[in-house]
């Protein structure tokens, strides 16, 4: 019971970082119909980033510079590429952030090198225990931050000038343009606020349990995306409930690998994968996305 | 959305494959054209065939990459470029070829982990690999056919993950973590090796890297001509078609579920037989080759080649596979290279960033490729004949700004 306890708490943090991944990938796909295959290295950007900077500059104004540098990529990546190509084909959209993806991934990894950047949380390596139960401090943090943050996220979508902008977007981009939403605004301030949310999650993906940064980051952060299709591409709420979902199931299978042995060692890294492929075989849209309709 | 695809049928869907350069050549001088282009292919053949005569073995190794790499590619692009089905499963079906291979035609063996193997002819593991790649892409099928777009693409990228699982876990048939060599091909007798026979020609020494040349070059010439076959005759319609608009093709009598299952399971074939001539050329096999780089390198030679067309396919190829090859051959004389453990750019970190680059650049400039550029060409000089013919390389290209809607 202790473990399963200890499981569910941990998967929970795990799944509350992913969901900050997914939801800005969901974002993207509301805002303007990319699925940014580099939004993990957008992670790996937003985590060297924060890296460097805090060594520098200290913790604190370290990470608000590395989220705003992340942010600031997004909003290059948005207005370069993608706001050239508005109303392009999703794969040739897809393709272009994979080129983007091997340009960021290739440098930060050249950067990189085969040290393990580390960054000083103040919080360290600490455990927390609530009785036999226990977490590192770092991802109780992550916890307690991915809540605020997802919450405000949803606060402002539902009742913000921006929130409404992008919903009208998203339902038909061609009559709210009519009535007069900038198109070109939401989307670019779409890719900064997932920047943003990529490089929060970056910050607590680097911290204890895990080892600092690392190229090997964007294979984690890789695993945000069966979050993002299980809930439904288009749905913020399904990225939240897909992230948690893919967290905890993660932390379960490497929890009792002992278990399940017959699947082989590392069979956790691979869990979201197959809960995904399982998800879509029955609901070929996510769980809470818009189901395709084809009208003639 | 509905305009778009009467456009897209009311045209002949001209199959984007090798054949405007030809037909803008026959259209320009008639029967001169066509014989031009002949005598063109031919000195072209001939070259690649003389080769090994003259050029070391550094190059034909590489051209022995390019051809693995050159079949896997038309393979993608059938599922991609034709019809606009997103895998980056690629890498996944080349591993199912790869072990398939070296387990039916390997020898069993291995100190600390044993390794199994069938010791059947090579021969028979060639085409066994390719089949169960096949097999492997049909039992994906069901998802792939249920999926749209963007969700296969997401939904293949977790093959990739599995096969990775897979391919370390599997230690009696993959080796494991460390992988296990490959075989020497050979065909009735005839040893693809330094000996066995020993073979002269023209008081060269016929090694291995020769007589794997001409095997890739005849493989790469069949699995290129079938594509292109393929693409003319009924099913590649279809499959265009269906890439056009589901709807159009579902209401033009076409199967969809069953041409989306089919095309995935071709493309699956040919990447198997990629996977075989990859074990072959690299001597052994490993994990880590075939994870989601792999997948990646084959994406970004079918876009920078040209979506759709099978000859923009085979440049992508020959481009992204030999680009970090000449590039480690030649870090020393390259002033933007550095050598290994100096700190800049090394070789391989160029040729990807080089590549990264040029997809960007492609999509956003030239959306048909280095297929596109070259088609463009014959164009200029007769602005006035190109009308009808030209205009169905332009919509088609899926890559290609749709309408604005």
């Amino acid at each position: 019971m202790t473990q399963f306890l200890s499981l569910l708490l941990n998967g929970l943090s795990l799944g509350a970082i992913y969901a900050l991944i997914a939801l800005g990938f969901a974002v993207i796909f509301k805002a303007s119909e990319v699925v940014s295959f580099m939004h993990g290295s957008l992670l790996l950007f937003g985590a060297y980033a924060i890296a460097r900077l805090s060594a520098s500059l200290g913790f604190w104004p370290g990470v608000v510079l590395g989220v705003l540098a992340t942010a600031g990529v997004g909003l290059l990546v948005e207005r370069v590429l993608i706001n050239r190509l508005r109303g392009a084909q999703v794969i040739s959209l897809a393709i272009l952030t994979i080129g983007v993806d091997i340009l960021l991934v290739t440098e930060l990894t050249r950067r990189i090198g085969s040290d393990i950047l580390n960054v000083a949380h103040p919080w360290g390596g600490r455990n927390v225990r609530f009785g036999d139960v226990g977490i590192t401090e770092n991802r109780l943090i992550a916890i307690g931050v991915a809540a605020v943050l997802i919450s405000a996220f949803f606060a402002v979508f539902k009742f913000s000038d921006w929130g409404v902008a992008m919903r009208a977007a998203a339902e038909d981009g061609e009559t709210a343009a009519l009535m007069g939403i900038r198109l070109g605004r939401v989307s670019a301030l779409a890719w900064v606020v997932a920047g943003a949310l990529a490089a929060v999650a970056g910050l607590f993906l680097v911290g204890s349990p895990t080892p600092g940064v690392q190229p090997g980051l964007q294979a984690v952060a890789l695993r945000a995306f069966p979050a993002a299709i299980l809930g439904g591409l288009d749905s913020t709420g399904g990225a939240l409930v897909g992230g948690l979902v893919i967290g905890i199931t993660e932390t379960f299978t490497a929890g009792y690998e002992n278990h399940l042995l017959f699947f082989g060692r590392g069979f956790s890294a691979v869990m979201p994968y197959v809960v995904m492929i399982l998800v879509l075989l029955v609901r070929p849209s996510g769980l809470f996305g818009t189901k395709e309709l084809t009208r003639v | 959305m509905s305009d778009t695809a009467s456009v897209d049928l009311a045209q002949p869907p001209a199959s984007p494959g090798s054949q405007p350069v030809t037909s803008a050549a026959s259209r320009r001088g008639g029967r001169g054209g066509r014989v031009l282009t002949l005598v063109l292919l031919a000195a072209a053949a001939a070259v690649l065939l003389v080769l090994p005569l003259y050029v070391d073995e550094f190059w034909l190794r590489t051209g022995f990459a390019c051809c693995g790499a050159i079949i896997g590619a038309i393979g993608l692009n059938l599922l991609v470029g034709t019809t606009g089905q997103l895998s980056l499963a690629h890498a996944f079906f080349l591993a199912v070829g790869a072990i398939t291979y070296v387990y039916v035609s390997g020898a069993p063996g291995g100190t600390a982990t044993k390794i199994e193997g069938l010791e059947l002819p090579p021969l028979v593991g060639m085409v066994l690999g390719v089949v169960v790649a096949g097999l492997a892409g049909l039992l994906f099928s069901p998802i792939a056919a249920r999926l749209r777009g963007i969700y296969l693409g997401v939904a293949s990228l977790g093959l990739v993950f599995i096969g990775q699982h897979l391919l370390n876990t599997l230690t009696a048939v993959t080796g494991g973590f460390n992988g296990r060599t490959a075989p020497k091909f050979s065909l009735f007798g005839f040893s693809f090796s330094d000996s066995n026979p020993d073979l002269f020609v023209a008081g060269v020494p016929f090694g291995e890297s020769e007589r794997l040349w001409y095997l890739g070059l005849a493989l790469a010439l069949a699995a290129y001509l079938f594509a292109r076959n393929l693409l003319r005759s009924r099913p590649g319609r279809a499959l265009q078609t269906l890439r056009d608009s589901e709807v159009a093709a579902a209401v033009m009598g076409v199967n969809v579920q069953g041409y989306k299952a089919r095309v995935f399971m071709v493309s699956s074939m040919y990447a198997g037989l990629a996977g075989v001539l990859y074990a072959l050329s690299i001597g052994s096999v490993a994990p880590e080759s075939f994870a989601l780089d792999l997948s990646v390198l084959y994406l970004a030679m079918i876009v920078l080649g040209g979506l759709g067309s099978v000859g923009g396919a085979v440049l992508g190829a020959v481009f992204v596979s030999a680009l970090p090859l000449v590039f480690q051959q030649y870090a020393g004389s390259l002033p933007f290279v550095s050598e290994p453990g100096q700190g800049g750019v090394n070789a391989g970190q160029a040729a990807r960033l080089l590549y990264g680059l040029a997809i960007v650049l492609v999509v956003l400039f030239e959306p048909a490729g280095l297929a596109g550029l070259l088609r463009r060409r014959p164009r200029r000089p007769t602005p006035s004949a190109g009308a009808p013919a030209s205009a169905p390389n332009t919509p088609s290209s899926p890559l290609g700004q749709g309408s604005p809607a």
